[in-house]
C-alpha cells in the first residue's frame, strides 16, 4: 500500500487549525504553526481557496473555513424546498404548454413526484404527489439517469419490466438514449409508460451544478406530438422552465 | 416566458402593500407579463408604533409602474387600465394644496390607538359602532388614527375644519396623486377601504356622521365613497399618462376577486405570515355573532356590493419563521414538511400559537401560546406536524364560525400564499374542514383583482363569467380523514385552546 499523500495530510492539517470558533490566520501564523515553508502554505492555502474549503478576508488577508465546507455536510437539496421555488415556473409553464407539469427526484429505483400541476382545462385531475414513475421509461427518469450518476447505477441494477410495446428495456439501447439525451439536454418518452401518453423531460441543477431534479410535462400524444414528432416549442417550454428553476437555486447561466 | 402572451392589450395593476410597492402587467388571460418591485422603510419610533414615509410610498409607486412597463417592452397605448390593490387600515393626512404629508402614513399593526378605542367603547365597549360598520373598535381600523392624528399633530384640527387638509387610506393616495395630486387630484376611496376605517355605514355605504362626531373627525376630509370598479380618473405624468385609473380594493377583497368568488358562499384563505379568510356573502351584510368582522366583498360600478365575512389568524407562517429563526429546529421554512412527514401523526402534541392572544372566533387578549399533550415519546418532528396542524385547526374554526353566522355550508376553499406550496398543510386542510382545497394557477391572486377590477370598468373584459372562464386549477387535495378521527381530534385542538385563556392575569 503507498504511503500518504503528504500535499493532502497537509491541507487536512490546515483546515484543522483553522477549525473551532471563529478563527482566522495569516500566513505566517500557518505556515510557522505547521513547521511549513510560507510557499508551501500558500500553495496549499490557495488550493483551498478555490475549492472553496478555505476564504480569505479581504481585508485583513487572514485565512478562515470556507462556505463550501458547511455545505458538505448537509448537500441534499430538501425536495420542499425544490418544490417551493419551483411553484411559479411550473404553474407558468402548464399555463403556457397546456399540459401537466409533474417535478420528479430519484427515489430508490424510480422517480418520486414531488410536485404535480394540473393540466389548465376544467376536467377532473387526481393530486399525484408522492406517486413512483419508472426510471427506465418516463421522461423524467432517463433525465436523472442521463445525469446523476446515482441514478444510472440504479437504472443498470434495475429489473426493466416492458411497460408498453414501446418500452426500450435493454441496456445498450437505453445508454444510446441517454447519450442522446444528454447531448441535446432533455428527453422525451413516447407512449413508452402509458399508451397514448407522451412526456418531454428537462434536468434542475443546484448552484453547484450537481442534477437535483427533473421537470415534465405530460400529455395526449396527438397534443404532444405533430406528425409524429415532438412539438419543438413544448420542448423549448419545458427546457426554459428548468432553467428558470435552477437560476433560483443558484446555478449559473448554461 | 414563452412569447405567446406579449400581445396586447394589457392592464397594469398596482399593489401598495405593507412592505413594498408593486406593479404587475396582465394580458387578457390573466397571466403575467412583467413584475417590479421595491420595498419601503418600516419606521418604529416607540415600541408598538409602526409608521410608513408616504411620500416615499408615492416614490417607489412611479418607480414601479414606469419599471413595469418598461420590463414589458410595451407602451401606454398597449394599456387599457390601471388597477390598483392596497395594504388595508394604514391612515395618511396631507395637505391639499401642496400634497405634502402632515404626518408619518399610521400603519394598519400600529397599536398607538388601543387606549383612544377602550376609550371609545365609553359604558358598551369594543362593539359599539358593530351595528354600523360590522367593525370592533379595535387599533387596526382608520377611524381611531385619523383621531389620534388630529389630537397630536399640532394645529392640525384646525387645518382639517377649515377644509384644507385630505384623509386617505393608501388607495386614496395613490388615487390622488396618480390622477395629479395638488393639480386636480380626485379624492375617492373604494367602498371595500372605506368598509375599514369604523366610519362608513354598511346599510348605506356612506360616511356615518353618528359616528363622525362621536369620534370627532369633520367631515371634510373624508374621501368621497365610490365602487370598486369604474374610473376614478386618468393618471397624469409617468409611462402611463392618460390611462384610465379603473379599480381599487383592500388587498384581502382584491385576492377574493382575483379568486373569482363571486358565488354567495365561495371563500378563499391567504397563508402568509397570518392567514385572512374573507367569505362572499351575496348582497346582504351578515352580522357576526362567532368574533367575524363584516365587510364589503366589492362593488362593481352601479350594481349591488357584495358583501363578505372576514377571519384572520395572526400566527401562521410565523409559526414556521418561530420555528426555524427562534427554536432552530429547521434550516428553512421548507423543512417544516420534511420534519414533519417524518412520523404519521402529531404523537398527542398540540401547539396552540396564542403568541399575543388568541384572535378570531375567540378574541382572548388575555390567552399565551401553549404546547399540550406533551409525553415522553414526543419528538421535534411530532411538534413540526402539530405546527402545521395549527394552521389548519385555527382555518377550522373560522371556518364553522363563518358556517355558524351565513347559515351556509363552505363547499371549497381556494387558497394562495407561500405556505400553498407546503403539500402536506393543504392535505391536512382538506382533512380537517372535511372540504376540497384548491389552488389557482396564479400565484398573485392580489394583484389579479385589482386588474380584473379596472378590466371590467373599461370594458376589457366583459363580466364576472369571462373572468371565472380565466381561473385555472393547478391542484386540488381531497380530504380522507376517518370522520370519527378528525371529530377525536379536534376535541384535542379545542381542550389545548381552552389551556391558553387566563394566562395573563392582569392586563395593565
Amino acid at each position: 500500500m503507498p504511503g500518504p499523500i503528504q500535499s493532502l495530510t497537509r491541507a487536512a492539517a490546515i483546515l484543522r487549525l483553522l477549525a473551532g470558533g471563529e478563527r482566522r490566520l495569516g500566513l505566517s501564523d500557518v505556515a510557522s504553526s505547521l513547521g511549513l515553508a510560507k510557499g508551501t502554505a500558500h500553495g496549499i492555502l490557495r488550493t483551498l481557496q478555490q475549492e472553496g474549503f478555505v476564504e480569505q478576508d479581504a481585508a485583513s488577508g487572514k485565512y478562515q473555513l470556507g462556505a463550501e465546507l458547511l455545505r458538505l455536510g448537509n448537500s441534499y437539496l430538501d425536495v420542499h424546498e425544490l418544490r417551493a421555488r419551483a411553484l411559479v415556473w411550473t404553474d407558468d409553464l402548464a399555463r403556457s404548454s397546456g399540459e401537466a407539469v409533474y417535478l420528479g427526484v430519484l427515489h430508490q429505483q424510480g422517480v418520486l413526484i414531488v410536485h404535480h400541476v394540473f393540466r389548465p382545462d376544467d376536467s377532473r385531475q387526481v393530486l399525484e404527489v408522492g406517486a413512483m414513475h419508472p426510471l427506465h421509461s418516463s421522461a423524467l427518469g432517463k433525465v436523472l439517469s442521463a445525469y446523476d450518476p446515482v441514478a444510472h447505477n440504479e437504472l443498470t441494477d434495475l429489473k426493466r419490466e416492458p411497460l408498453t410495446p414501446r418500452t426500450i428495456t435493454e441496456l445498450p439501447d437505453l445508454e444510446g438514449v441517454l447519450d442522446l439525451t444528454r447531448a441535446r439536454g432533455w428527453a422525451s418518452d413516447l407512449e413508452e409508460t402509458w399508451d397514448g401518453v407522451a412526456s418531454i423531460a428537462a434536468p434542475i441543477h443546484d448552484r453547484r451544478k450537481v442534477p437535483v431534479g427533473a421537470v415534465a410535462i405530460t400529455g395526449a400524444v396527438e397534443r404532444v406530438c405533430e406528425d409524429g414528432d415532438i412539438r419543438a416549442q413544448l420542448v423549448a417550454a419545458v427546457r426554459d422552465c428548468a432553467r428558470s428553476v435552477s437560476r433560483d437555486l443558484g446555478a449559473g447561466r448554461f | 416566458m414563452t412569447d405567446a402572451h406579449t400581445t396586447g392589450p394589457f392592464i397594469a395593476a398596482i399593489d401598495q402593500g405593507t412592505t413594498s410597492s408593486r406593479c404587475i402587467v396582465f394580458d387578457k388571460d390573466g397571466r403575467i407579463v412583467a413584475v417590479d418591485q421595491k420595498e419601503h422603510e418600516q419606521i418604529f419610533p416607540k415600541p408598538g408604533w409602526v409608521e410608513h414615509d408616504a411620500a416615499e410610498i408615492w416614490t417607489n409607486v412611479q418607480e414601479v409602474v414606469d419599471g413595469a412597463v418598461t420590463k414589458a417592452g410595451i407602451t401606454s397605448a398597449d394599456v387599457k387600465a390601471i388597477g390598483i390593490t392596497n395594504q388595508r387600515e394604514t391612515t395618511l393626512l396631507w395637505d391639499k394644496a401642496t400634497g405634502e404629508p402632515v404626518h408619518n402614513a399610521l400603519v394598519w399593526q400600529d397599536t398607538r390607538t388601543d387606549a383612544l378605542c377602550k376609550e371609545l367603547g365609553r359604558n358598551v365597549g369594543q362593539d359599539r359602532f358593530r351595528r354600523e360598520t360590522g367593525l370592533p373598535l379595535a387599533s387596526y381600523f382608520a377611524g381611531p388614527k385619523i383621531r389620534w392624528l388630529l389630537d397630536n399633530v399640532e394645529g392640525l384640527r384646525e387645518r382639517a375644519e377649515r377644509g384644507e387638509i385630505l384623509f386617505g387610506t393608501m388607495d386614496s393616495w395613490v388615487i390622488w396623486n396618480l390622477t395629479g395630486g395638488p393639480d386636480g387630484g380626485v379624492h375617492v376611496t373604494d367602498v371595500t377601504n372605506a368598509s375599514r376605517t369604523l366610519l362608513m355605514n354598511l346599510a348605506t355605504l356612506q360616511w356615518d356622521e353618528k359616528i363622525l362626531s362621536s369620534m370627532d373627525i369633520p367631515a371634510a376630509v373624508l374621501p368621497e365613497i365610490r365602487s370598486s370598479a369604474e374610473v376614478y380618473g386618468h393618471a397624469v405624468g409617468g409611462l402611463l399618462a392618460g390611462i384610465p385609473v379603473a379599480s381599487a380594493l383592500g388587498d384581502q377583497q382584491a385576492a377574493l376577486f382575483g379568486q373569482t368568488c363571486f358565488a354567495e358562499g365561495e371563500a378563499k384563505s391567504t397563508y402568509g405570515t397570518g392567514t385572512f379568510l374573507l367569505m362572499n356573502t351575496g348582497e346582504t351584510p351578515v352580522n357576526s355573532y362567532n368574533g367575524l368582522l363584516t365587510t364589503v366583498g366589492y362593488r362593481i360600478g352601479d350594481q349591488k356590493p357584495v358583501y363578505a365575512l372576514e377571519g384572520s389568524i395572526a400566527v401562521t407562517g410565523s409559526l414556521v419563521q418561530w420555528m426555524r429563526d427562534q427554536m432552530g429546529l429547521i434550516k428553512s421554512a421548507a423543512e417544516i414538511e420534511t420534519l414533519a412527514l417524518s412520523v404519521d401523526d402529531n404523537g398527542g402534541a398540540y401547539f396552540v400559537p396564542a403568541f399575543s392572544g388568541l384572535f378570531a372566533p375567540h378574541w382572548r387578549s388575555d390567552a399565551r401560546g401553549v404546547i399540550a399533550g406533551l409525553t415522553r415519546y414526543v419528538t421535534k418532528a411530532h411538534i413540526a406536524r402539530a405546527v402545521l396542524e395549527a394552521t389548519a385547526w385555527q382555518t377550522r374554526e373560522i371556518v364553522d364560525a363563518m358556517t355558524k353566522d351565513s347559515g351556509v355550508e363552505l363547499a371549497a376553499v381556494k387558497v394562495d400564499g407561500g405556505m400553498t406550496s407546503n403539500n402536506l398543510l393543504m392535505q391536512t386542510l382538506a382533512d380537517f374542514l372535511d372540504a376540497p382545497v384548491v389552488r389557482p394557477m396564479v400565484a398573485e391572486t392580489t394583484c389579479l383583482g385589482a386588474a380584473y377590477a379596472a378590466g371590467l370598468a373599461v370594458g376589457f373584459w366583459a363580466d364576472t363569467d369571462e373572468l371565472r372562464a380565466n381561473w385555472r386549477r393547478a391542484a386540488e387535495w381531497t380530504p380522507n380523514m376517518d370522520a370519527a378521527q378528525r371529530d377525536r381530534e379536534y376535541k384535542s385542538w379545542l381542550k389545548a385552546v381552552e389551556r391558553t385563556m387566563g394566562w395573563i392575569e392582569d392586563e395593565e
